[in-house]
């Protein structure tokens, strides 16, 4: 396993009335083709560390990591590029562009990284047809149901191949039905090799993850490995304190 | 086991095996597979208390089964069951569990609920995993399934406010 994305001491404080420190020395590792799932209260810091490792804002200090090269002190127009080629970003609220058709939101991230007109169509007939979503092509966002839209921006965020798919809760404006229905596609990708990191509050959706991570008041507080890759990790301190 | 076997057997006379395959297909993803030998002892006591007959074996036919119907008793006894209610604990054996940890210092309760939650989340994914199947897509088998995973969610949920608790410092 290579390591894709890491942090190390990552923080970020936000002034204003008072100090916030949103995140206060976060260090994670997450390997190619891992699915991970963060999990933690509002207002925990697990939103700030998905910008953070999606260049969407920058660390008060700290360092990050993708795929072995320092990203956090770049420019705008570097970070722009990256979230071309190797990040796929989904937001909770689909971010979709209103007047533009379901195929044409689609293609345009692979138009603006230079992808031809015919490969960008070619890849967005191939995704389109995975996620069950051929019949939208020429509808508007507007005239689709959450579950439809949120695949669109899944889409959306695939048609460049990235290295790792990061969504903030990407189910978080679904009924259960549409849930079940990005949940299982999440899965599928996942089971393709497709690296994932999203932020979820459905322990339901965290469950289709390698590793569930909890976050609290700005720190990671535990992991649960759902993956058979690692044995309990338990300690029955008093119970083996006493008996030895 | 009592009575669901009795409200299965309500739906129409059959003998043992047929009703361990009759509830096992409908509860067979969310519930063990039935142990035949308990399946028979439960018709046998059935049978004792009057709930339930044998009847006649079909005399053309060279097999002998046993045959059991519903008697009147029988259906007075599934009214009453289905109308009452039951008010007993809802206390899980994990909850004992993390709720006594600390006391003796039997064992660090924020890694308890630690491990207890790798659990649920486990039973959480084999549950989507068992809604997935093709074998299991009738609605009154993902309607039990959807009913086993709102009951782990909800416990997931309860884990977190124990560590709330356990992280203000406070003890359970």
């Amino acid at each position: 396993m290579t390591t894709l994305l890491r942090t190390h001491a990552l923080t970020r404080s936000f002034s204003g009335d008072g100090e916030v420190r949103a995140l206060r020395g976060v260090d994670i590792e997450i390997d190619r083709g891992e699915f991970i799932a963060i999990m933690g209260p509002s207002g925990c810091g697990k939103s700030t560390l998905l910008h953070l490792l999606a260049g969407l804002d920058s660390p008060t200090s700290g360092e990050v990591y993708l795929d072995g090269r320092r990203v956090d002190q770049l420019g705008e127009g570097d970070w722009a590029r990256i979230r071309r080629k190797q990040i796929g970003y989904m937001f909770q609220a689909f971010n979709l562009v209103s007047n533009m058709t379901a195929a044409d939101n689609i293609e345009l991230p692979a138009l603006l990284a230079g992808v031809s007109g015919s490969d960008a169509r070619k890849r967005r007939i191939a995704l389109m047809e995975q996620l069950h979503i051929s019949d939208r092509a020429s509808l508007p966002p507007s005239r689709m149901s959450g579950g439809q839209q949120q695949r669109v921006a899944l889409a959306r965020a695939m048609i460049n191949e990235p290295d790792v798919l990061i969504a903030d809760e990407p189910t978080g404006n679904l009924d259960s039905q549409s849930t079940k229905e990005v949940l299982a596609i999440f899965r599928e990708r996942h089971q393709r090799g497709q690296t994932i990191v999203l932020v979820t509050h459905d322990s339901n959706v965290a469950s289709a993850a390698d590793r569930v991570i909890r976050m609290r008041d700005g720190v990671l507080t535990g992991e649960s490995r759902l993956d058979d890759r690692a044995p309990l990790n338990v300690r029955t301190a008093g119970l083996i304190a006493s008996g030895a | 086991m009592k009575y669901p076997l009795l409200a299965l057997l309500a739906s129409g006379a059959t003998h043992g095996y047929e009703l361990k395959q009759n509830f096992e297909s409908r509860f067979g993803p969310v519930w063990p597979a039935l142990n035949i030998g308990q399946v028979y002892t439960t018709l046998q006591r059935l049978e004792r208390d009057g709930l339930i007959r044998g009847l006649e074996d079909d005399p053309e036919s060279r097999r002998v089964r046993n045959v059991f119907e519903v008697t009147e008793a029988g259906r007075i006894a599934l009214h009453e069951w289905l109308l009452e209610s039951e008010p007993g604990p809802r206390l899980r054996d994990e909850f004992l569990k993390v709720m006594l940890a600390g006391l003796a210092n039997l064992a660090d309760p924020l890694d308890l609920l630690e491990r207890q939650r790798l659990v649920f989340l486990r039973e959480l994914r084999d549950l989507n995993d068992l809604a997935l199947r093709p074998e299991n897509a009738s609605q009154v088998i993902q309607l039990l399934i959807e009913g086993a995973t709102l009951h782990v969610e909800a416990d997931l949920k309860w884990l977190d406010r124990c560590e709330d608790r356990l992280r203000e410092g406070l003890p359970l």
